[in-house]
């Protein structure tokens, strides 16, 4: 017995050695730098939404970075609303993220800066085949809503304060919906999470396109609106203020913005899902003007 | 019924090919879980030792608090170890969140009051004249201590089962202070989190494959030693 303990004590003592040596090794070899006077943190914390890890896209553009610069990525996957107030609160180095109306509050905060637009896909509503409410054809995703409503159609929210929510929300409100009561149901998940949910459930919900697509396949739901301005999901990306904590890597969130919107990681996120759906999950803006989504900052 | 199948034959794929990301995340699950039992171990026996065989003020109290918190929910422990830890907590410094070092901190408060409570239990379930027939025997201290611990054996093994178990399927927690990260804090229950979000439900039920596999494993051995023992 006491054989069989020290015998576990040993192997726990050896596991965590190895633990040191494994976090040491992934640190990736600085490059070359020519006045390496101060050491740069090599660690970024990025809070992002559950959609860019869902669709995969982070763990294309995400490698290609840290290769360039030499960083050491660590993906925080959470809803907008969580990566929001985790850019407020400094927790976070880097943001990227798809509630344009939330984060220009912190902008005008001075929580975040170097504020980018970087790409967009769009919402979709997304219901099952039959279409019990009868919203295929509406023109306005506001006016589908309202059909929802009526007909008492089971909607699927994320109720999760993530951008997609908060997207959903709006629609609520233009619709002038109070939502509530039995048809209206919330997951407080991800959208992978969600949209299989609705799925079981022969429900109704919204979300973007990206997700929708990768996960087509063990879905039983189909596109009933799209192609409405309104729904255009636009991610921007930025650097949390450095002032928030001491801890924060400036530099490697400059770095991090600056890669996103550079020529290289564009045309990456213009091509990434075109192999696998037949047509790009994302479309790459960086060199859009905010005000053509009628962004103004 | 087509998704189980397919499941499964991925699974059993990802399984007999040595996925090597399913593979690492496997070692890596292990490491964490292990060490952080261990940790509670070296920690949790002494205190259950203590909290068992001495009388002062507050003891009451102070088990009582231990057997509540053998029932503490991971995610509660997850977001409190995270407050600790965040930039803006009073150890942020360290930079430890988001690490695996982290997911060893979670998992060892999760442990802990588990070793200690089934250390107490299984202390005091001894028949009280043993204690008078070790000391009789004219033991000094430590001795005392040792024949008492030798006594107990049994019911410690149940604690270090009852600990690994919990911390290797635990996933709150695991997903608040390490964040999921890839090759550093992806361990198997969040590994499987992701892959369902993801759609990807052969990988996912590979995962839980070897999960279930670990568990069983490990708990087949520890209960090995122990019907051994009782043998003895």
């Amino acid at each position: 017995m006491k054989k069989a303990l020290s015998f576990l004590l040993i192997i726990a003592i050896l596991l965590f050695a190895t633990l040191g040596c494994a976090k040491q090794e992934t640190k990736i070899e600085t490059p070359k730098d020519e006045t390496p006077k101060v050491e740069v943190p090599r660690d970024i914390i990025l809070a992002t939404t559950t959609s860019t890890q869902d669709s995969g896209l982070l763990d294309v553009l995400v490698p290609v970075f840290e290769k360039e610069f030499g960083y050491l990525v660590k993906t925080i996957a959470v809803g907008t609303g969580q990566a929001l107030a985790m850019g407020e609160k400094g927790e976070a180095d880097a943001l990227l993220t798809h509630a344009p109306d939330s984060e220009l509050k912190l902008v005008e905060a001075g929580d975040i800066i170097n504020y980018k637009l970087v790409m967009h896909n769009d919402f979709v509503i997304v219901g099952p085949p039959s279409d019990p409410a009868g919203i295929k054809g509406q023109s306005t995703s506001a006016d589908a809503f309202k059909k929802i409503a009526e007909n008492q159609g089971l909607f699927v929210s994320r109720g999760d304060d993530s951008g997609t929510h908060k997207k959903e929300l709006a629609i609520w409100k233009k619709a002038g919906i109070e939502v509530g009561g039995n048809w209206y149901q919330e997951t407080g998940s991800g959208m992978g999470q969600t949209i299989k949910i609705a799925s079981e459930k022969d429900g109704y919900t919204l979300t973007d396109r990206a997700t929708y697509l990768a996960l087509k396949e063990n879905l039983r739901l189909e596109i009933l609106v799209e192609g409405e301005p309104n729904l255009l999901n636009i991610y921007h990306v930025a650097q949390v203020n450095p002032k928030k904590s001491d801890l924060i890597n400036a530099q490697g969130a400059k770095d991090f913005v600056e890669f996103m919107v550079s020529e290289k990681a564009q045309q990456i996120i213009g091509e990434f899902g075109v192999d696998k759906f037949g047509a790009p999950l994302f479309f790459p803006d960086a060199d859009k003007d905010p005000s053509e989504y009628g962004l103004k900052y | 019924m087509e998704l189980i199948w397919e499941g499964i034959v991925e699974a059993l794929k990802l399984l007999i090919t040595l996925d090597g990301e399913v593979f690492s995340i496997t070692i890596r699950s292990l490491q964490v879980s292990i060490t952080a039992t261990a940790l509670a171990l070296v920690i949790g026996l002494p205190m259950g030792v203590i909290l068992a065989l001495n009388n002062f003020p507050g003891r009451k109290m102070v088990i009582s608090l231990v057997n509540t918190g053998m029932a503490f929910p991971p995610v509660a422990i997850g977001l409190w170890v995270s407050i600790f830890l965040w930039r803006s907590g009073p150890f942020g410094s360290l930079q430890l969140i988001y690490t695996p070092v982290a997911l060893v901190i979670a998992q060892f408060v999760i442990a802990v009051p588990m070793v200690t409570g089934f250390t107490i239990a299984g202390i005091q379930q001894l028949s009280p004249k043993i204690h008078l027939q070790i000391w009789s025997l004219g033991a000094t201290k430590w001795q005392y201590l040792k024949a008492i611990i030798r006594e107990t054996k049994l019911p410690l093994l149940a604690a270090v089962i009852a600990g690994f178990g919990a911390v290797i399927s635990e996933v709150g927690a695991s997903m608040m202070v390490g964040g999921n990260i890839k090759d550093s804090t992806r361990v198997l229950t969040t590994a499987t989190v992701l892959e369902v979000a993801k759609g990807n439900f052969g990988r996912a039920m590979a995962l839980t494959i070897i999960l279930m596999g670990l568990a069983y494993l490990v708990t087949l051995v520890l209960t090995l030693i122990q019907q051994q023992e009782r043998k003895q």
